[in-house]
């Protein structure tokens, strides 16, 4: 590996590093379902952005482009459940606080 | 609460803008289009659909509110710098060295999509398939 893809790497990873503290912070904290989700989301950016980089660094960028391709597939999928489910507590609680969802048993 | 939540969703479509074009500049083209069409805008507009189904909350909750969430999130900006502080002294002062890696020839993305990883289309499929059941089944009217 050469020193322009070392430092590549290295520039790179403090930004996926944030970017996944970021939403790692955002779905702990964050009491809201819709926020929970956006974190969600970041942190799947911060997966992606390291999928694309190793492809570009090991020189198989089209492997790591199918890879993101399913990958932002199954990200839409979890998504729209996400945002069902989000929908789902609100109209059955009028809140989407999770604090506040106490309507499940067992 | 909802125009807050606005102003959350367009930051997630702008980081995703800014992701594709990453993705661009590093030889993915085709990622980068699925990128910028399927997450910035269409997770936009699913996230916009929902907080449209959703009501404002009142200004005292919302006071309330903002205390809790300073009172959690204080600590974030901390952290990045934190975090900041230790990666650039980690570049500056490089102890790990990865392993040289061979040249690979490099292949269409069609070609690979298609020809080594056609398995995942097939979980594409499913997955597909398995949201639009789960949305079915979280929207269905309960007889009575």
């Amino acid at each position: 590996m050469s020193q322009y893809t070392m430092h590549l790497f290295g520039f790179f990873s403090i930004f996926i590093i944030l970017l996944f503290i970021t939403g790692l912070y955002c779905m702990l904290l964050s009491f809201n379902l819709i926020r929970v989700v956006i974190g969600f989301e970041i942190s799947i950016k911060a997966a992606t952005l390291l999928i694309i980089l190793i492809g570009y660094i090991c020189g198989r960028s089209a492997l790591a482009q199918s890879i993101v391709i399913t990958l932002i597939v199954i990200e839409i999928v979890v998504m729209v459940v996400a945002g069902g489910v989000a929908l789902w507590a609100f109209r059955h609680n009028k809140t989407i606080d999770p604090r506040k969802l106490t309507n499940l048993k067992g | 609460m909802t125009v807050r939540l606005i102003r959350s969703i367009v930051g997630l479509a702008l980081t995703s803008a800014i992701l594709s074009v990453i993705m661009y500049r590093l030889k993915s083209p085709l990622a980068a289009v699925f990128e910028l069409s399927v997450c910035s805008g269409l997770i936009s507009v699913i996230f916009v659909t929902t907080v449209s189904f959703t009501q404002r909350i009142s200004k005292e909750n919302l006071h309330i509110r903002r205390r809790e969430r300073l009172l959690r999130f204080w600590y974030l900006p901390v952290i990045l710098v934190v975090t900041g502080l230790l990666l650039a002294q980690y570049l500056l002062f490089p102890q790990f060295v990865l392993p040289m890696l061979e040249p690979i020839k490099e292949l269409d993305v069609r070609s690979v999509l298609w020809n080594s990883r056609h398995l995942d289309l097939l979980g594409q499929v499913v997955m597909l398939l398995a949201g639009a059941l789960g949305v079915v089944v979280l929207f269905k009217e309960s007889k009575k």
